[in-house]
């Protein structure tokens, strides 16, 4: 089965070095860059589901021209090939932009399953993949937890985490997923992996290659308009006292707040 | 043109979301400030009662009777509607920050190309359009956001303001569904898991075990202080990894966003991908016997020390105190 997966470099959350430029976009020197986490969980289950089924997994960024790199380390996971979008023009694109380009490039690049993850950790938008499903007119099925594909009927049938446990849900193929952590972790890439990932070609694409009319002439539909440090919390107290007397510090720290 | 914003509701068991409450409340706010008009959609397989009760919110409740969603996700058909209203004037959508509500919003991103004000914490009207205050970047930094354009789609985290029913109640408004647009997944199955069964979002005190809590065991004297207090446990990634406590008490970037009266964290370092997801808390207590925790940045009351010596003190301290 032919399997795309939205993978979007960001970054690196761990690293705590993200800021916001002067024009309140992304300062994306600031930070290394990695996959983004959800992306991740997606890509695992599209190389275990191509290791059970055959078929190819390729991974789909709009980012811009230096995320080539953090692409190589989902090759190196095992996507057999990459598609990278980029275009000055499309820095700061809005989230319909985002999504029609997208939609754009897996229109030409047929495939059984899209996989994405739920949402970005710079962003965290979430609307991405329902967007891209809605502009294909296909199903989707989001908060995905297993994907299970059915060949008989050429359908698909997810686990969606509801608010009481899961709901089992299915449609027909091609269909878009937004992945979960609950998919299970991600693979580390293997040395082999490395070294193969870096024959693996990754397709550049600019907007001229998608058709101008993914942008809108009018400007993106959204703006920020400031940004600022959060309000920053008045310094904690530290407790360093035996167990019985700190316990005595919370209950009055609790019942000075009226929670007890 | 007047401003016509539509609070998209969403139902649970027959009745409306608390969330739906805080959405359709923002909704009438902003319309007051605009000048425009306030109403609110409801789409289930019986929206009756939902609806009467979204419209002690709103002047204008429009009910859909739709069978579909009882075997059938629900998003589409909620699409279906709301892009049937957006032909017929409706200019901003607001919505919550939930997984139907994430799935609408991105569908009607996708559909009609309006511009998406994700994850506001508030929002205002200023000039011609809303306004949404939003923490981004693991915390870093709060922006505020709005569209270029006259029309657009908004949604909202729990939390954000304090539902307030509108002076007079307003009237409801049925009608048939109309076909989704997109096609909806079957569902063949709803399972329900023990311990999933929680709102998070809703209770007022949050006790968190995290990876130091060491088991299913040491869960138990995380679950007895909860209920001292009259809360609900949540957790960390690793703990949920672990197997401890199920995915849906999992609070941070890949989980909930909780923004109770108390947060306790028990055994719980503070990473980024868990603070996101807590630390707009009012209190926060922590119990680690590492100093150096990353919480302490967060904390207001630190307790360095060894959780499964503070935490059944502090549980007998708490039913002392409350029975006396
Ligand atoms: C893409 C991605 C998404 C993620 N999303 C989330 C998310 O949504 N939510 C989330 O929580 N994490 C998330 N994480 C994981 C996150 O980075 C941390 O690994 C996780 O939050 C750590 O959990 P913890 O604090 O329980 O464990 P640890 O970091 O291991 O901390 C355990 C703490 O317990 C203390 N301790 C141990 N024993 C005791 C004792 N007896 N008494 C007192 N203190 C004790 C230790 O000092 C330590 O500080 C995500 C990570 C990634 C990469």
């Amino acid at each position: 089965m032919q399997i795309l997966v939205l993978t979007k470099p960001v970054p690196d959350p761990a690293a705590g070095a993200e800021r916001l430029g002067a024009d309140f976009r992304l300062d994306r020197a600031a930070s290394p860059t990695v996959v983004n986490g959800n992306d991740e969980y997606a890509l695992e289950a599209a190389l275990q589901l191509v290791e059970a089924h055959g078929g190819e997994v390729i991974v789909l960024s709009m980012a811009p021209a230096n995320a080539a790199e953090t692409m190589r380390k989902a090759l190196a996971m095992g996507a057999t090939r990459g598609i990278h979008v980029t275009d000055p023009a499309l820095e700061g694109a809005d989230m319909p932009t985002t999504i029609r380009v997208l939609a754009a490039e897996a229109k030409a690049e047929p495939f059984d399953l899209l996989l994405a993850g739920i949402d970005t950790s710079d962003g965290m938008g979430g609307a991405v993949a329902a967007g891209v499903a809605a502009q294909l007119g296909l199903p989707l099925l989001s908060s995905a937890a297993s994907i299970e594909p059915i060949r008989e009927t050429e359908t698909v049938r997810v686990k969606r985490l509801s608010a009481k446990g899961y709901d089992v849900i299915e449609a027909p193929m091609p269909a878009v997923v937004a992945c979960t952590q609950a998919l299970g972790a991600p693979r580390y890439p293997s040395l082999k992996g490395i070294m193969a990932a870096r024959s693996r070609e990754i397709a550049s694409r600019s907007l001229a290659d998608i058709g101008p009319d993914v942008a809108p002439p009018g400007g993106w539909a959204t703006k920020v308009l400031e940004a600022e440090p959060p309000s920053a919390r008045a310094a904690g107290r530290v407790v360093r006292e035996p167990a019985a007397d700190a316990a005595r510090e919370i209950a009055d720290f609790l019942a000075d707040r009226r929670i007890i | 043109m007047a401003p016509r914003i539509l609070a998209v509701a969403e139902v649970a068991d027959g009745s409306l979301t608390k969330l739906s409450t805080e959405v359709a409340t923002v909704a009438r706010q902003l319309a007051e400030a605009a000048g425009g008009e306030a109403l609110g959609l409801v789409v289930d397989a019986s929206p009756d009662a939902a609806a009467q009760e979204l419209a002690t919110y709103l002047p204008t409740v429009i009910a859909v009777t739709n069978p579909a969603v009882t075997s059938e996700v629900v998003a589409p058909h909620v699409v279906a509607a709301v892009a049937k209203l957006i032909e017929e004037g409706v200019t901003h959508v607001v919505l919550g920050v939930t997984p139907d509500g994430r799935d609408v919003a991105g569908s009607l991103v996708g559909l009609t190309g309006l511009g998406l004000l994700a994850n506001a914490d508030t929002v205002t009207w200023q000039d011609a359009g809303p306004v949404t205050h939003a923490s981004v970047l693991a915390g870093k930094a709060v922006t505020s956001s709005t569209l270029t354009g006259d029309r657009g789609i908004v949604t909202v985290r729990p939390g954000g303001v304090t539902a307030e029913p509108a002076a007079s109640a307003g009237t409801v408004e049925r009608r048939d569904a109309t076909a989704p647009a997109v096609p909806a997944a079957k569902v063949l199955d709803r399972v329900a898991e023990a311990g999933a069964e929680v709102s998070l979002e809703d209770a007022k005190v949050v006790v968190v075990g995290g990876r130091g809590v060491g088991g299913p065991d040491g869960f138990r004297i995380v679950e007895e202080l909860a209920q001292a207090l009259g809360g609900v446990v949540g957790a960390t990634r690793a703990s949920v990894d672990a197997g401890w406590i199920p995915y849906a008490r999992q609070i941070g970037q890949t989980g909930r966003v909780v923004k109770p009266e108390l947060y306790l964290g028990l055994g719980v370092s503070g990473a980024m991908q868990h603070r996101v997801g807590m630390q707009a808390s009012k209190a926060i207590v922590i119990v680690n016997r590492d100093p150096d925790a990353p919480m302490a940045e967060v904390a207001d009351l630190f307790v360095v020390g060894d959780l499964f010596e503070v935490v059944p003190a502090l549980t007998a301290e708490i039913r002392a105190r409350k029975g006396g």
